[in-house]
């Protein structure tokens, strides 16, 4: 430092304001706790989207609650939203521990995390109750088509003809989610790229302001497990490098894939040389039209493109909460007095036995 | 129609009188809508203050197959399962021989006489039923034929044994909850038997009834599903989550017929409470607790099947610690063949439900009251330990019509736990952890979901947390939350509702039994001092047993241990609690799909006596 190019008259320090939200709180005011994935995991890049939205918003972080299952998404509500009550609970059952959390207060807003084996797999029927429910909350589903935490098993969303390393191809279709959340009846179905920021802030902000229950089924790849170039869901990792990827082991560090604004079809080069095709919903694609809904998914899936984007809504169904009637203040909140019918009404029933 | 001529019975006239002191067994077949018909004559008796009890056997099934209501007559009070049958009606041709071939000596055979009867016993007194010709004299609707056929053997059961037409009609308006077309549909029916049988039968056998005082006044006639509907709305339930299986519905459809009218807030006129039919067990126990775990009263009611579907979500509940209920209303398992007949086969299961190192809260209602009672005791220690609690009903207790007191309505105030508040919060600010034990008796403080504090939330999962729930895979973290796990079950001990003492001072044998074996206990007991074994009797009420239960256990030399399952699996786990009594435990243990009798308690106790 050269004191002596500074002027003499000191002008006072203004110090910068921090950049706050609508609750007057800095973006780390909605962080969590330091993540334990692999780096460069797409699942990451996903909590620090709904860091950022739920910021941005000035989102009451203690009338949140997290909700997940079991694998590394499910790992991943401990990365944000430090102020929320949070439940990593069991494989598959996320969505009947939020059904039961909701009914019990109403007024929480709910961000569920799975990933495509506990939602696809064992908890696929779990899955598609909570749409049949319509139970309010955003449902996301951090999607690499593989089991990692247990090191590398196909899980139902793996493509056909993905090859693993101990487990050989894999002959079976995939379950596309976007398509079994439609025909599950749910009242909103997106898709996008855990690389591509800014689609999947927009889509979450939609998601959280959606009436019911908000399917987000993003395609986060695997660094360590599904890096193979069979896979559509890679950052595989190149063949250049020479690097033993294979060796469960050694996980080199990935960069973060990000992608840059696309219009209609963005080719998305992996590590290895890989091609993911994401494909934008056209201009006039009419989110409200169950049947085309459908078919563009099908129509993309026979093209092994993913379509990403807002594919189908229906704001018109109640959730269950309406459905059960309940009253507005959280259950959790009501006094005794409104839960003990009187001794009236018990001496009446006893009455008649 | 003329008077049936039929072989004289070679006892019946030979004795007294057999007044409010026999059973009478019903054969029919399922979905013919003898259920209304069996339901009149038990509530007929009830209201003439005959201690009476009813047991239906009932198939699998909707339609077809044979089924048995048994009511037993005591003017000595016994409700339990009575084994021998005085007074047979016969109205299923299907298994008409061996319903009759069981009819005690110098009992009764009432009959649709269109059934053919192979072989007429000498011992008994037969009646035959015109069933067909009455019904058709009675110029019913051709859909209803069927369902009212069965209010012929309600009329001439009434003239053989005496119970007054208007205490039937009192009965049919309660059984068809006043609704008048279908009462008056049914006592035409009754009244045309009653009168066919005074103008054509002569009676010629023993058995009769009389109004009688000093049992049943102030009492209720009720099953234990509809008392733990009505116990769990009236203790403030806020979810019930649950999949149909038998023989649990009714609890919750109990809820459903009365919550609309218990339950609805009167100023918004919307629901306190919500029930979710789940698409399995799984879904089910995981509703409850995340219900539990956002603060409500949460429960869910199922059957050894279900059990076992909720293994998992059980340990998460208990190592979460998770307030929650499940009302279990035994019954055979697995799948399909005894689903209808009771059991108590879940008590080992239900109190290690899970994945190693857990134990929960059990509890043993015995009567409908007590179903009404612990409903309410579920949720006060499910909140209060933050835990999982199980009610072990039976397929008995839970469908069966029992003679109990009425229901007590809760005096005291629900006990929701040490749940923190903002204010709370601001107090301890950071010195706060989930799993902390402040009090000394294991149970930690818990925030629930929406507390508006930034320090109320916390991460919660099933192990690997430290006091602060914490990620930890530290095992000193571990084994110090085991070790406090352990100390919240020493507190459980003494939480739980203590066991009932009948204690004989002359006593040679202690008895321990649970639920609905009680009258059959009681019984037996009265059968043995007869035969000069005085005993003394602790009816346990829930698991984990405590101090008084040990030193009644080591009070006696023998301690027979009387349940209704083949392996005999509460006398395992009082073995296991207490170790050093273990050798004076002595298993009576059956599983035969039947509720235990007197009879068989007394011989099997007898039999280990000198």
């Amino acid at each position: 430092m050269s004191n002596a190019k500074k002027p003499a008259v000191k002008r006072p320090v203004v110090p910068r304001a921090p950049k706050v939200n609508i609750l007057g709180l800095e973006k780390s005011a909605y962080k969590g706790g330091p993540s334990t994935l692999c780096k460069g995991c797409g699942h990451d890049s996903i909590s620090q989207r709904i860091t950022n939205v739920a910021w941005e918003l000035g989102l009451d972080q203690t009338q949140v609650i997290k909700m997940s299952g079991i694998g590394c998404s499910s790992k991943t509500p401990a990365y944000f939203l430090g102020w929320s009550h949070a439940f990593n609970s069991v494989h598959g059952r996320m969505p009947a521990i939020t059904t039961g959390a909701i009914v019990a207060n109403r007024s929480l807003k709910v961000i569920g995390i799975s990933g495509d084996g506990d939602t696809a797999s064992i908890g696929v029927g779990q899955f598609k109750h909570a749409m049949r429910r319509n139970v309010p909350m955003v449902y996301i589903v951090e999607n690499n088509g593989v089991y990692g935490l247990t090191k590398g098993q196909f899980s139902a969303t793996a493509d056909e003809g993905q090859v693993l390393k101990y487990h050989g191809v894999n002959h079976l279709p995939p379950l596309d989610i976007c398509i079994e959340a439609i025909v599950a009846n749910a009242t909103f179905v997106a898709r996008s790229f855990a690389g591509d920021p800014k689609q999947v802030e927009a889509l979450l902000k939609a998601a959280l302001s959606h009436h019911g229950i908000a399917v987000l089924d993003i395609i986060s790849p695997c660094v360590s497990f599904n890096n193979h170039e069979t896979s559509t869901k890679s950052y595989a990792y190149g063949k250049s490098h020479e690097m033993p990827l294979h060796q469960l082991d050694f996980i080199p560090p990935f960069e973060d894939i990000e992608i840059e604004e696309y219009e209609d079809e963005l080719e998305v080069e992996m590590h290895d040389g890989s091609i993911l095709v994401l494909k934008k919903l056209a201009e006039d694609h009419d989110p409200t039209d169950r049947y085309k809904a459908l078919e563009t998914l099908e129509k993309a899936r026979a093209e092994h493109k993913f379509i990403t984007g807002l594919i189908y809504i229906d704001e018109s169904r109640q959730d269950l909460t309406d459905l059960l009637h309940l009253v507005d203040t959280p259950l959790s909140q009501l006094p005794e007095e409104k839960l003990r019918p009187s001794r009236q009404a018990l001496e009446e029933l006893v009455a008649t036995f | 129609m003329s008077v049936i001529t039929q072989e004289q019975p070679t006892q019946a006239g030979e004795r007294g009188a057999i007044v409010n002191d026999f059973a009478i067994n019903v054969a029919t077949v399922n979905g013919s809508g003898s259920q209304s018909s069996n339901g009149v004559l038990i509530r007929s008796l009830f209201k003439m203050g005959i201690p009476v009890t009813g047991k239906n056997l009932f198939p699998s099934n909707i339609q077809g197959l044979p089924t048995w209501y048994i009511i037993r007559l005591s003017k000595d009070g016994y409700l339990a399962r009575r084994e021998t049958t005085e007074v047979q009606i016969c109205m299923n041709g299907r298994t008409v021989a061996e319903d009759m071939a069981q009819v005690a000596p110098g009992g009764v055979v009432l009959y649709d006489d269109t059934l053919p009867i192979a072989a007429r016993r000498k011992d008994v007194t037969y009646y035959p039923m015109p069933v067909k010709a009455l019904v058709k004299e009675a110029n019913l609707p051709a859909k209803l034929r069927d369902y009212v056929a069965n209010m012929v053997y309600v009329g001439v059961t009434s003239w053989l044994l005496g119970i007054p037409l208007a205490q039937i009609e009192d009965a049919l308006s309660w059984v068809f909850q006043g609704k008048e077309k279908a009462v008056a549909l049914n006592l035409d029916m009754v009244k045309r038997a009653y009168d066919w049988a005074e103008g054509n039968l002569t009676k010629e056998d023993p058995f009769r009834v009389e109004p009688m005082t000093g049992f049943n006044e102030g009492k209720i006639l009720v099953d234990g599903n509809t008392a733990a509907g009505l116990g769990a709305l009236f203790n403030g339930v806020q979810l019930v989550a649950w999949y149909p299986i038998t023989p649990s519905t009714s609890v919750v459809e109990t809820m459903i017929k009365h919550g609309p009218k218990l339950r609805t807030d009167p100023e918004t006129g919307k629901a306190t409470y919500g029930i979710i039919q789940a698409e399995d067990e799984l879904a089910a126990i995981g509703m409850v607790v995340g219900a539990g775990w956002a603060g409500a009263r949460a429960m869910t009611a199922t059957s050894g099947p279900g059990i076992s579907l909720m293994a998992e979500i059980a340990g998460l509940a208990y190592f979460a610690e998770v307030p929650s209920v499940i009302w279990d209303v035994q019954r055979m398992g697995p799948s399909t063949g005894l689903p209808t007949r009771t059991s108590q086969g879940d008590i080992l299961s239900a109190y290690y439900l899970s994945h190693g190192d857990t134990r929960h809260v059990v509890l043993f209602p015995s009567t409908p009251k007590e179903c009404f009672e612990f409903a309410g005791t579920a949720f006060d220690l499910a909140e209060r330990l933050q835990t999982l609690v199980f009610v072990l009903s039976d397929l008995d207790l839970g469908m069966n019509m029992h003679i109990s007191d009425p229901f007590e309505y809760p005096e005291k105030p629900m006990d929701r736990g040490k749940v923190l508040s903002v204010e709370d919060l601001e107090k301890m600010g950071a010195s706060w952890g989930r799993y902390k034990d402040v009090d000394g008796d294991g149970i930690p403080y818990r925030t629930l979901p929406g507390t508006k504090h930034p320090l109320a939330a916390y991460f919660t999962r099933g192990t690997g947390h430290n006091e602060y729930a914490q990620y930890s895979e530290r095992p000193d973290d571990w084994e110090r939350n085991l070790q406090r796990l352990h100390r919240k079950f020493e507190t459980a001990r003494t939480l739980v509702p203590e066991p009932i003492l009948h204690e004989e001072a002359d006593a040679q044998i202690g008895i321990i039994s649970l639920g609905t074996n009680d009258p059959a206990v009681q019984e037996a007991r009265d059968r043995l001092a007869e035969a000069g074994v005085a005993s003394s009797y602790l009816r346990l009420r829930a698991l984990p047993i405590n101090g008084a239960v040990r030193e009644f256990m080591a009070r006696y030399d023998k301690v027979f241990v009387v349940e209704n399952n083949a392996d005999g699996q509460l006398c395992q786990i009082l073995q296991t609690e207490e170790p050093t009594l273990a050798s004076k435990l002595i298993s009576v243990s059956k599983c035969d799909g039947l509720p235990l009798s007197a009879r068989w308690i007394t011989e099997s106790i007898q039999a280990h006596l000198d």
